[in-house]
């Protein structure tokens, strides 16, 4: 489903990935965790074509997303993202803010647009706020919006970068059962997180970012329960403190 | 005397009708410098956000126009037209010295609007496919228009009352007819006051509009 081999990535003088090899196949979960700067939201970006790369390639769907010929509009559609800041439009009702994309993107009948982003919202738990605007919700709803979004383009994968590092602690739980249902649904996802509990829980391999590079990367239960590389061993300490 | 009074008469109901059709022409000038700058000076705002260097170069000559006094901008391009070989009427020369100077403020209205908007926004409209446009469209436009649309109406406000420098050039609009007037009647006081209240009368709905329709945007 996704494949990257040898992606490299700088900013200006920065590098921030330094051969990144991974496979992500169809229905997998895949956690992402290292510590700040170690260019896993960047990874995010990268396969979402928001930023350009220098070195190596991004296969999403057998479409190489940085190949020159590559719409990625049309790319995008079949990868919803979900950001650290859920980003709702505030000019837009809970449901026009589902449903924009499906109208003008996916060019459906408004009609329609309407019915998948009514059926995404209740399907993320806000089908009783179809009306209300953005800022009548709290965080961890309108990240759940975010979701509900996304989901409305009907990707084929998704890409949660951070998604509840943003949230008031005792909201995190309502976006993670989210992700959760997601995962449950067997829907592709890359999350970039400082979750561990929901990493080792959900996950079927966690990848460790250090310095650019994967680190290591195993089931949850062998990276967490034993952990090879020095530099995780020392991350799983500090996190757990 | 008989020659006194064809030198000075009072101010008659003929000379309101005269003054109305002034405002007009003050309110024709400042619509069409407002909407065509508008137009311009929102596509010189994308132009500023889209890179340092654009915003370097572009901003500077903004600057300029923004910081030469009006008046002084109408006596050099209406005198310096014909030497390029533009034959301008005033209305023409003094218009589009307006739209120049508003489409200058409107810039930075537009930028300031882009900006507020912010890239995470956009980047989240990207990631939900929507194209440059789309994002600029449905997303960019309606959130950047409520954060600055005070500021816009401000500049639109401004354009109307300065388009009376526009009178120096010779065009009859509100003010030169103010100062036909004067001269004739010698009732300065007069005359002023019911300039001054029809300048009024062609802000205040505007001022009126705007304020509705931000409260509505605000609900």
């Amino acid at each position: 489903m996704i494949k990257i081999s040898n992606l490299y990535k700088s900013y200006d003088d920065l590098e921030v990935l330094k051969g990144i090899n991974l496979n992500v196949s169809k229905g997998e979960v895949l956690s992402v965790i290292g510590s700040s700067g170690s260019g896993k939201s960047t990874l995010l970006y990268c396969i979402n074509g928001l930023e350009p790369i220098q070195q190596g390639q991004i296969i999403v769907d057998d479409i190489d997303v940085h190949a020159s010929d590559t719409n990625l509009n049309s790319v995008r559609q079949n990868m919803g993202m979900v950001f650290q800041q859920w980003n709702s439009f505030p000019h837009l009702t809970v449901l026009e803010n589902v449903a924009l994309a499906p109208r003008i993107v996916s060019k459906l009948p408004k009609a329609q647009a309407l019915e998948i982003a009514e059926k995404q919202l209740r399907h993320v738990g806000l089908g009783d706020k179809l009306s209300k605007y953005p800022s009548a919700l709290s965080g961890g709803q309108q990240q759940r919006l975010a979701i509900a979004r996304a989901l409305a383009m009907e990707p084929k994968c998704m890409l949660f970068d951070e998604a509840t590092s943003a949230l008031d602690p005792e909201l995190v739980g309502e976006v993670l059962d989210t992700i959760r249902l997601l995962a449950e649904e067997g829907m592709t996802m890359i999350c970039v997180t400082h979750e561990m509990g929901f990493a080792r829980e959900v996950s079927d391999r966690v990848a460790f970012f250090h310095e650019g590079v994967i680190e290591e990367i195993n089931q949850p239960e062998e990276l967490f329960g034993a952990p090879k590389s020095v530099y995780l061993q020392k991350f799983l300490s500090k996190v757990k403190k | 005397m008989e020659s006194s009074s064809t030198y000075f008469s009072g101010f008659s109901l003929n000379d309101l009708w005269y003054l109305g059709e002034a405002a007009l022409r003050t309110l024709w000038i400042s619509v069409l410098a407002i909407s065509i700058g508008s137009v311009i000076g929102i596509f010189l705002g994308l132009a500023l956000s889209v890179s340092r260097v654009v915003a370097f170069t572009l901003g500077t000559i903004l600057d300029i126009f923004r910081s030469v006094p009006l008046i002084i901008q109408l006596v050099l391009f209406f005198n310096f037209a014909p030497i390029i070989g533009l034959r301008l009427n005033p209305f023409e020369a003094g218009l589009i010295v307006l739209i120049v100077y508003t489409s200058c403020y409107v810039a930075n209205v537009a930028r300031g609007g882009i900006e507020a908007v912010g890239q995470p926004m956009r980047r989240a409209a990207r990631s939900l496919g929507m194209n440059y446009w789309q994002d600029l469209r449905y997303v960019v436009w309606p959130i950047g228009l409520r954060a600055v649309f005070p500021a816009w109406v401000g500049v639109a406000l401004g354009v109307l009352k300065d388009s009376a420098l526009v009178s120096i050039l010779g065009y009859v609009e509100l003010l030169k007819a103010s100062q036909i007037l004067m001269t004739r009647t010698q009732e300065a006081i007069l005359i002023l006051s019911i300039a001054g209240a029809f300048y009024f009368a062609l802000s205040y709905p505007i001022s009126y509009y705007a304020t509705r329709l931000e409260q509505r945007w605000s609900q």
